[in-house]
């Protein structure tokens, strides 16, 4: 990954409400960094609904639009119709939704801009669960993982939903996973997302401590060891779902390492972490497949 | 002291109470979706349904945790699912299926502040009158409401109850006050605990009809799975549960719907009543606001002012016939609620001009406080 310059521009300020470590609150700053002033941002029901802060002790310094938790997508649909009609094509409009806004009660209103293909960003801070209600599971939340309405009697059993497929079947013209531990990464994803038309989907793994178990400190540092241990690639999937890219350039850490800092898999005993290993290099390997796949068939639209 | 000295006492959420009164009435299924000030429901029957032999599920969004509770009420179980405002909202549709369709199940919704995302951790009494008109069309429902964590658990168990009985979805209302409240809840022992199980069919699967005629106008639905097919749809149906375009049965059905849970108003509905016998001035309150009348009731009368107190435990079907008493004997009645006056209007509509109606209503997020109603009784005396 190539190092670059840090954007000076700042819009989002001091003074936000997250817990420490939050990645959704890094995320945020980073978006915002690269997207510029001329952005209106939409956020349903999820923690940056809160992080922002009450009036008069706002952190971001742009217009937000708070919708009705299942309505992020179409609410930029409208919003960026509206522009359009009235002559501003400018304005950059971006949902910013959590993984339970996206992945469980935002989807159809997702899938519908989608396959309009409506001109707007949307970026799903993904934690891995409802954090903004108190750490209830979502359908990102990965197996073996310790929610409050997945108590360690009954933990998740079921395997995070691969939104990024859902999203790349829809045929969209831009698709990208990052992570908080990639700023540099992340921000030049934003910026692509930024000059290409139609609906672009970023999908950013944000650490959330306090949902985790975890040390507020290790936030950047599981953020870096999730990309590494493969069990939160970073992609890009541009033409329309029809070339993916994923980056491999990194040294490959353990998996177990990556999850036994985080106290939400406490309960999980050998056996389990190995099939979960098992799993991540799995996908892992599918998803390279796949990239060599894709690369060996001629684009339809060049 | 302790748990063992006091085997049935434990300090509970409201919320929590909400969870253990569902079990004691013999939930089985829960669904529902995260929502401040109700996801302890939710949590805590993630650990204890299991344990019960019962099935939690959280749904992917609140309409699925309505049509799943339906779902699941059809093969028998009994079935709950809790939210909030916004999410109330939007299991409106199935409430009404659920209506129509006359399958039993359960709703709590711990209230806050509205309209829209609004207060998600502050107190309202604002969807008291969504719980009675909030699904399109014409329709009956039961609607109870709870003051304290004693009665969250035992108003659950009467919902479950009066499901049951009366084949219909009934919504139990909390306030984030009540919901979020630790206190003392008396546990009855489980034998003392009266259940009702919904009727099962008496006659053999060739000869049953889901919507057939009955004395008391309450269908026999068979559990699914059991050996007995029939069709449940949202549209007009007749005997057999399929659709119909005969306008004398639409009308019949309507009617009934409505029918089978006025004509036992007397069954359903429930007060409380705090010195209303010789009292000058009433006060009609529900949910937490009820204890801050209790005690507004407490100080005037030591005061020497003659104030009493209707509570009612059921708000619908509306208790008109208590409200008309009240006000034929009282020179006014104050309302203090959580919202802008939605239950004044039925006290004003029940009251029959018998009384002058005041309404106390606040809507700030804060509890309504025993000075308040103190300070209007004595500008009414």
């Amino acid at each position: 990954m190539k190092p670059a310059v840090m954007p000076l521009e700042e819009l989002m300020g001091s003074g936000h409400l997250a817990c420490q470590g939050c990645g959704a609150t890094q995320a945020m700053r980073f978006a915002l960094k690269v997207l510029g002033p001329e952005t209106a941002l939409v956020i349903p029901a999820c923690c940056w609904a809160v992080i922002d802060g009450t009036f008069p002790h706002s952190a971001v310094n742009l217009p937000i639009y708070h919708t009705a938790f299942e309505t992020a997508a179409v609410v930029a649909s409208g919003l960026k119709a509206g522009l359009e009609m009235r002559g501003d094509t400018e304005t950059t409009v971006m949902a910013w939704a959590g993984d339970g806004g996206t992945f469980d009660i935002g989807l159809q209103a997702l899938s519908g801009a989608a396959e309009r293909n409506d001109d707007i960003i949307y970026v799903c801070y993904d934690n891995e669960a409802y954090m903004n209600t108190g750490i209830q599971r979502s359908s990102s939340t990965p197996v073996g993982a310790w929610t409050t309405t997945t108590p360690v009697t009954n933990y998740k059993r079921e395997p995070k939903k691969n939104m990024i497929d859902i999203m790349a079947a829809h045929s969209i013209p831009y698709i990208a996973t990052a992570s908080t531990a990639y700023p540099h990464d992340f921000m030049a994803k934003v910026k692509k997302a930024k000059s290409i038309r139609g609906t672009k989907y970023i999908q950013i793994f944000a650490p959330c401590p306090t949902g985790w178990k975890m040390a507020p400190e290790l936030s950047v540092k599981s953020a870096r060891d999730a990309v590494t241990s493969k069990v939160y690639p970073l992609l890009e999937i541009t033409e329309h779902g029809q070339k993916l890219k994923v980056w491999k350039d990194f040294e490959p850490t353990s998996v177990r390492d990556y999850m036994k800092v985080q106290g939400r898999f406490r309960h999980l005993k050998d056996e389990e972490f190995d099939q979960i290993e098992k799993d991540v290099e799995m996908k892992w390997q599918r998803l390279v497949a796949k990239e060599k796949m894709l690369a060996s068939i001629p684009g339809l639209i060049e | 002291m302790g748990k063992d000295n006091f085997p049935n006492v434990r300090m509970m959420q409201g919320n929590q109470a909400c969870a253990e009164g569902a079990l004691a009435a013999g939930c089985r299924f829960f669904a529902g979706y995260p929502i401040t000030p109700s996801s302890e429901i939710a949590e805590h029957l993630s650990v204890a349904l299991p344990r019960a032999g019962g099935k939690f599920i959280q749904m992917e969004d609140e309409i699925a945790a309505m049509g799943a509770t339906i779902g699941a009420s059809l093969t028998g179980l009994k079935s709950l699912t809790a939210t909030s405002g916004p999410g109330f909202s939007l299991k409106q549709e199935n409430i009404g299926y659920a209506c129509m369709t006359e399958v039993p199940c359960v709703i709590i919704n711990v209230m806050r502040g509205g309209p829209s995302t609004g207060m998600p951790t502050l107190p309202a009494q604002m969807d008291v009158q969504q719980a009675r008109w909030g699904t399109h069309g014409d329709h009956s429902i039961i609607v109870l409401v709870a003051a304290t964590a004693q009665d969250a658990y035992e108003q659950t168990i009467r919902a479950f109850n009066l499901a049951e009985k009366y084949m219909t979805p009934v919504i139990l209302l909390l306030d984030e006050i009540v919901g979020h409240t630790t206190e003392k809840v008396v546990i009855p022992d489980a034998s003392k605990i009266e259940l009702i199980d919904r009727k099962k069919p008496d006659v053999p699967p060739e000869e049953y009809k889901p919507y057939a005629e009955t004395e008391d106008l309450i269908p026999v639905l068979a559990n699914f799975g059991t050996g007995y097919k029939y069709n449940v749809t949202g549209l007009c149906h007749n005997e057999t549960g399929f659709p119909i375009n005969d306008n004398a049965m639409i009308e019949k059905l309507i009617v009934r719907l409505t029918k089978k849970i006025v004509s036992n108003r007397d069954d359903i509905i429930s007060n409380r009543t705090m010195s209303l016998d010789d009292a000058e001035i009433g006060i009609f309150a529900y949910g937490s606001v009820a204890r801050s009348a209790q005690s507004a009731v407490t100080r005037c009368r030591a005061e020497g002012i003659k104030v009493g107190l209707l509570e009612p435990t059921v708000l619908w079907p509306f208790p008109k016939d208590e409200v008309l008493e009240m006000a034929k004997k009282v020179k006014a009645i104050i309302v203090p609620e959580m919202n802008l006056g939605q239950m004044a209007r039925e006290v004003e509509l029940a009251s029959r001009c018998e009384a002058p109606i005041l309404k106390l209503g606040r809507v700030d997020g804060n509890p309504i406080l025993p000075d308040q109603i103190v300070k209007m009784v004595k500008e009414v005396v």
